[in-house]
């Protein structure tokens, strides 16, 4: 059972540096120009930051954009919209940009009048980027007891990079890449690749991994 | 034990492993330091922790700080004030001495580091003795610019945009720059003594040295008695509440002996509390950290009933004492309190009363919001965040070009 694997897999984390771009919207048009010209890390801050810097709450707030939507501009309908655009199924942040363009455009052209709507001065959406900084951890893995252990262990920012940092930057194997290339466990991959992290706390999300794993070892040990 | 490694208790080790881990990455660098003062006020506060910490994780850190006259630190206080948004004027002599006082610090100061960080505008000018390319140099405005008198913006922002980076507290202090603008907000010190845990007898022998009832509903906004910051407010508040609840207001704060504005607002409070028994105005001396402490844990509810407000860091200590919080929706508020997930936001007197009344009459939810917001303090706006964003911002002019930087 304990079949080890030459290529280990190396546990990373990340932080960000928030970048400020002076950039603000008063009302849904000034947004959706806001979108369309920002660069894709600000897109990445504003569709993904609540998940990091709450981990702890839930529900969590989906997005900035539907909190300012559904807060500020007060259109629930709209915000409820943005907020269930399916985050699980885009591959890239153009994707995503381009579905949050599709979804506020699609209303406007709905209801023209909600264009019209400003807030007030000071509840403007900011627009924000973002750098990551990578670094390893002191945690490998060569099988899957090792690979429990560490998900047991490791800093919740680093199941936080392995789950959305390597989504858009492919240059890291994902954890379902590692499983089903190197452990050869392509089932238990896709039970990885299958679990909606946007809807689930950080720390629900480490218990349901480690379930996951956990019920393989067993499998194979009964084996 | 080092000092770093009691913040793991807090924070945990792998946050502390993390700033080793940068710290190395920086090894060798120099950064320096310069502001206007090396005692008094926040930007001195963080700096005199901030500099043993990182000389602690191996960095050479280091401080000087810049000499002017009085003529020079009238114009600064006034340049300081309009960014505030007060109107000012300057006449030609007074630009002519702001450059020539910096112009005269840069000569006789070394500005020898690798990293040059600037902090506020009493320095900003020195850009202009910049030592080529690969030095690298940071502006960090600590103060609300959210709307500046546009003479002082525009004077300032010829120097500012000359830096490599600048640095602001909320984003909402931001402005269209042609430098890159990191948003790194304050934090609070978990063992400073305006924090640090205290034993139940402290906390008793504070409320009994202000003949405050232990056994009753606690109410406290901890604030200079300043317009800014509603006290009057926080009373209509409290009269509200009072009709349903039998609690007690604690309104606390320093200044008012220095402050002209301060006694007339104290004054003006007076008169709306109308010596009501339950109502303490507490004139606090400035070394009264253990005491607001005290105060802060032996609450219910804080309250920060802010009308304008630079960080609010006050309402950061309270969450970190795990207290339900209503606060008013302005400046960097917002960053810390998420409206009903770790704290309440409001905007009028009538608002914040029935928020109150709720979370004294809910304790259970009260509790929630809390333990919610204290989270978001350990995990946002502790020191060694702090450091941490600093570390980075510093990781970040070595690296300019990757939105991705693999260390």
């Amino acid at each position: 059972m304990n079949n080890k694997s030459e290529a280990m897999f190396q546990f990373y984390s990340s932080q960000n540096l928030i970048f400020l771009t002076g950039r603000k919207a008063k009302n849904l048009d000034e947004l959706l120009t806001g979108i369309k010209e920002v660069e894709e890390m600000s897109i990445y801050y504003h569709s993904h930051h609540y998940l990091e810097q709450r981990e702890f709450l839930s529900p969590e707030p989906p997005n900035d954009f539907f909190y300012w939507i559904t807060n500020d501009l007060q259109n629930k309908m709209l915000g409820e919209m943005v907020a269930s655009i399916d985050l699980r199924q885009m591959n890239s942040l153009k994707e995503i940009q381009s579905k949050i363009i599709e979804v506020i455009e699609k209303s406007l052209m709905q209801n023209i009048e909600a264009n019209l709507t400003n807030v007030s001065t000071g509840e403007e959406f900011l627009f924000m980027s973002v750098r990551s900084f990578v670094y390893p951890t002191k945690y490998t893995a060569s099988d899957l007891s090792e690979f429990r252990y560490c998900l047991r262990t490791v800093p919740l920012n680093s199941i936080y990079f392995h789950f959305f940092g390597t989504r858009f930057n492919k240059s890291l194997p994902s954890m379902s890449d590692w499983l089903s290339t190197s452990l050869n466990e392509a089932e238990l991959a896709q039970k990885f690749e299958k679990i909606d992290p946007y809807t689930i706390t950080l720390e629900n999300l480490r218990e349901a991994l480690i379930r996951l794993v956990e019920k393989r070892i067993v499998e194979k040990n009964n084996v | 034990m080092s000092k770093i490694k009691e913040y793991v208790k807090f924070v945990g080790a792998d946050v502390i492993n993390e700033l080793e881990f940068y710290a190395g990455k920086l090894a060798g660098i120099k950064i320096q330091n310069i502001n206007s003062t090396s005692v008094g006020g926040g930007v001195a506060e963080i700096l005199a922790r901030m500099i043993p910490m990182l000389r602690e994780l191996g960095i050479n850190a280091y401080w000087d700080v810049i000499k002017g006259g009085e003529k020079f630190f009238e114009i600064t206080k006034k340049m300081h004030n309009a960014l505030h948004g007060q109107q000012v004027t300057y006449s030609d002599e007074e630009i002519s001495l702001y450059l020539q006082t910096n112009e005269n610090n840069a000569r006789e100061m070394k500005l020898n580091g690798d990293i040059m960080f600037i902090h506020d505008p009493q320095p900003c000018a020195l850009i202009k003795y910049k030592q080529g390319d690969e030095q690298k140099w940071i502006w960090r405005g600590h103060v609300d610019f959210s709307n500046p008198e546009m003479f002082t913006w525009n004077f300032l922002k010829e120097y500012i945009e000359q830096y490599d980076a600048s640095v602001f507290s909320a984003p909402s202090f931001a402005h269209r720059l042609r430098i890159p603008q990191v948003l790194i907000s304050p934090s609070i010190d978990p063992l400073s003594e305006k924090n640090i845990d205290l034993p139940q007898e402290t906390i008793d022998s504070v409320l009994e040295k202000f003949n405050i009832d232990k056994n009753r509903p606690l109410v406290t906004q901890i604030s200079r008695f300043d317009y800014l910051k509603d006290p009057i407010g926080v009373v209509k508040v409290y009269k509200l509440v009072k009709k349903y609840i039998d609690c007690q207001l604690v309104l606390a704060g320093g200044g008012a002996t220095d402050d002209p504005e301060g006694a007339k607002v104290l004054a003006e409070v007076q008169e709306v509390a109308a010596n009501d028994p339950d109502i303490f105005l507490l004139l606090l001396p400035p070394a009264s950290d253990i005491e607001i402490n005290a105060l802060q844990r032996a609450s219910n509810v804080i309250l920060q009933k802010s009308l304008r407000e630079g960080f609010g860091l006050t309402v950061a200590e309270a969450l970190w004492k795990s207290k339900p919080v209503i606060a008013g929706a302005v400046g960097g508020i917002p960053l810390q309190v998420t409206h009903k997930y770790s704290g309440l936001l409001t905007y009028t007197i009538e608002g914040t009363a029935f928020a109150l009344k709720q979370l004294l009459q809910n304790p259970a939810y009260a509790k929630k919001l809390g333990e919610n917001g204290h989270e978001q303090i350990r995990k946002n706006f502790l020191i060694t965040r702090h450091l941490r964003d600093y570390l980075l911002l510093f990781l970040s002019l070595l690296h300019k070009t990757d939105n991705v930087v693999f260390l």
